[in-house]
């Protein structure tokens, strides 16, 4: 999680037909962020191509592997400021496998772009697009109503698609929804609510989607209880007699203070913060995305994989999760195989119990009695570690809830995983 | 896509009031937090692979990028040692100001730096020229993965950011190469969160870029910030130059005027440091980092589009390149 909120991060998802590259296109323009040799070189590809004029979706699905072969690279990072703030795009193309690609794109995002054809209505991508964005648990999202000049723009077609979102989205508890009508081809509500004095929008009296975007307020840092997983234990020792070791981190949550008292997971040792090392200097105390070095009070076993955290509001120390999982890998999960947990800082062994739901993208619904997830599937599974990982809820807490698997024939990463709440294992929790 | 091209008047390919504005306010206090989260990415990025790699190298060349990743490592490492050491390949076509700030800035730190050159590449006969006059940026490639094999290196940090190019805009922080060195833009692991997924069989590698995440204006404002020195060439100096394709090409020992050309003196910046033979400067009376960023935010072009002669030739250069090996 990131602390601070000068630099929103968003994801777009959807294909060309949506208007998503005609939209990213627009913002980069708007925002003169597109330099004049990167137009030129755009210009260049649309003539070898036979058309006239700009193709703006050769600005995000530009490598010659895509377009000789018709497919799209699953994200291209894109980046662009305003007076207001810095954006970095996550863009995610593609009709096919786009589940993945969105996980893949949109794991951090502040903001996710759900574009839909106001001519066209909801579709089942749609309803994809929203459902992952729910699984991700991106603080917003933002349904983008494209194409209003197809429909006159109409502000009964407009009601009609956001009521029809906002069932989807209160199935889904999606935490808060906004929905824009737009035309990014005509340049409608993207940066200006007008276009050439003429507003064509004239019923709609919110913010357009650039304003949104430079406003909406982004909560990354929940009040959540202190997370620092150790990535390193320092070679040199710290201290006037030189007998304590540094350990190095990130604080992923909370807040760290020389003084207070600190338990280290999973030993369950106690100890006191006795410094908090920088290179630019000691501090009193850190917090959210601070890269640090702690050291402690007393001489504790403590190494890679550990995390410090605070007495109240302790994790779950589990070999057990329940989690959603998004399967990314090319061959199907294989419940008797063994795979690879890469959780905070620790790599672990693991199995998968059992498949326990599947989820239908479309229908949302949860089926049982699935034996496997394939490419793009999302579903529930009771997974067993070798050794215990140090969890929270994923909605407590993204850093600590969340996870991948790895295939260990391969190296591959094959899964993005969120862990559940109510644990409801017998036994599971040591 | 007619009807966008006309929508977008030519004005705003001009610098603008509320760009110049934009730099004002740029300076305030919210850029310290930007900057900051960066950073924080960048030391949680290079502790991750200290923590998993074998055996990790950190790319310095004396380019801006990596004398930002060289104080990104202080910051993850000091007091101790840099778990790593430093590995520059050099294609002897260097300016020589970029040179002598390596050796000082390896000496100041007191690490250590491993230098190959694609000129031992030429002589043990692994790189064959053309013409000998040719630039020797692509054949890095196979001085790199030499070193890489002769090291057994297993992850090397390299500057790289994603603003550069649309090749790298595709590609992860932690970027998987097989036992060829190639790339594969099309099976690239997943990315999620802050999870880097750093397991590879015997002989691949993984390139790592902590700063993917970081702009040209980024990088200036760090180093303004950070009071970061960089070799004099990427401040406005006099030198001789001609113009080529509609580029500033230096005039050098090794990039001779061609017939028919005018050599001029003009004030020129450098935006990009790399083989001499490819690397052009701007027009510039940037004279300290603060005019550098006034610049930047005013730019008309891309980094590389107004500095390098390599890229240019067709439209994927960079991609074929990477798909090989290249940085």
């Amino acid at each position: 999680m990131k602390p601070y909120v000068d630099s929103l991060r968003f994801s777009t998802a959807g294909s060309v037909d949506d208007g998503k590259s005609t939209l990213i296109g627009r913002l980069l323009y708007d925002s003169k962020s597109i330099l004049e040799d990167t137009i030129a070189a755009v210009g260049r590809a649309t003539t070898k191509r036979g058309q006239d004029g700009l193709d703006l979706s050769l600005l995000t699905d530009g490598l010659t592997a895509e377009r000789e072969q018709g497919i799209t690279i699953d994200v291209a990072h894109r980046y662009f400021a305003t007076p207001r703030r810095r954006f970095v795009i996550a863009d995610t193309p593609g009709h096919e496998q786009f589940t993945r690609n969105m996980v893949t794109g949109a794991s951090t995002s502040d903001v996710a772009i759900v574009l839909v054809d106001a001519s066209k209505g909801i579709l089942p991508q749609t309803r994809r697009h929203a459902a992952v964005s729910a699984l991700l648990d991106i603080p917003h999202v933002l349904l983008a109503v494209n194409k209003m000049d197809l429909v006159g723009y109409s502000e009964s077609t407009f009601k009609a698609i956001k009521s029809d979102f906002k069932g989807i989205a209160a199935e889904l508890r999606i935490r808060t929804l906004t929905v824009i009508p737009i035309s990014a081809l005509k340049g409608d509500n993207v940066v200006s609510k007008a276009v050439d004095g003429v507003d064509n929008l004239s019923w709609y009296n919110g913010p357009t989607l650039l304003e949104f975007l430079e406003t909406v307020s982004v909560d990354r840092v929940r009040k959540t209880n202190l997370r620092f997983p150790v990535q390193l234990v320092s070679r040199v020792k710290f201290g006037p007699t030189q007998e304590h070791r540094g350990y190095l981190g990130h604080v992923e949550s909370g807040r760290i203070k020389v003084g207070e008292r600190v338990v280290v997971l999973p030993s369950r040792e106690t100890a006191r913060v006795l410094e908090i090392i920088t290179v630019d200097g000691s501090r009193k105390t850190a917090g959210v995305g601070d890269a640090i070095t702690v050291t402690l009070d007393r001489q504790i076993d403590l190494s890679r994989g550990d995390v410090i955290v605070e007495a109240t509001g302790m994790p779950q120390i589990t070999d057990r999760i329940r989690a959603n999982v998004c399967w990314l890998g090319n061959a199907p999960l294989e419940v008797s195989r063994r795979y690879l947990i890469k959780h905070l800082t620790r790599a672990v062994r693991a199995t998968i119990e059992r498949v326990e739901t599947h989820y239908d993208i479309e229908t949302l619904k949860a089926t049982r009695g699935a034996e496997t997830l394939r490419t793009n599937d999302i579903g529930e599974l009771v997974i067993r570690t070798s050794q215990p990982l140090i969890v929270d809820p994923y909605w407590a807490n993204h850093a600590t809830g969340s996870f991948i698997i790895i295939d260990e024939a391969t190296n591959a990463t094959v899964a993005a995983g969120t862990v559940l709440s109510e644990p409801e294992l017998d036994g599971g929790y040591v | 896509m007619n009807a966008i091209l006309n929508a977008f008047s030519d004005e705003r390919l001009n610098p603008t009031e509320s760009s110049a504005r934009f730099a004002m306010r740029e300076r305030r206090p919210n850029l310290r937090a930007h900057l900051r989260n960066l950073e924080a990415e960048a030391i949680h990025i290079m502790r991750e692979v200290v923590a998993e790699a074998r055996n990790p190298a950190l790319l310095f060349s004396g380019g801006k990028d990596s004398i930002v990743m060289l104080r990104i490592a202080e910051k993850a490492f000091r007091p101790d040692k840099f778990p790593f050491p430093l590995l520059h390949i050099d294609t002897e076509h260097n300016f020589p100001e970029v040179i002598a700030f390596r050796d000082k800035r390896v000496a100041e730190l007191g690490e250590k730096l491993i230098a190959r050159s694609v000129g031992d590449s030429i002589a043990n006969g692994r790189v064959v020229l053309r013409r000998p006059d040719e630039s020797r940026n692509p054949h890095q490639t196979v001085t790199l993965l030499d070193a890489i094999k002769e090291f057994e290196f297993d992850a090397l940090f390299g500057g790289a950011r994603r603003d550069e190019e649309k090749a790298r805009a595709k590609e992860r922080i932690v970027s998987h190469r097989d036992e060829w060195g190639q790339w594969d833009p099309k099976n690239q692991r997943p990315e999620l969160w802050n999870l880097y997924n750093l397991r590879m069989h015997p002989g691949e590698h993984v390139r790592v870029f902590p700063l993917s995440n970081w702009t040209e204006l980024d990088i200036w404002q760090y180093i303004a910030e950070q009071e970061i020195e960089v070799p004099a060439i990427y401040f406005a100096h006099r030198r001789e130059i001609v113009e080529r394709k509609g580029l500033l090409v230096p005039i050098t020992s090794l990039t001779p005027a061609r017939e028919g050309e005018t050599i001029k003196t003009l004030s020129v910046r450098f935006r990009t440091v790399g083989d001499i033979t490819c690397t052009a400067p701007v027009a510039s009376n940037a004279t300290n980092v603060d005019e550098v960023i006034e610049e930047t935010v005013l730019a008309r072009l891309t980094e590389r589009g107004a500095t390098r002669l390599d890229d240019q030739t067709s439209d994927a250069s960079m991609e074929a390149r990477k798909k090989e090996g290249y940085f």
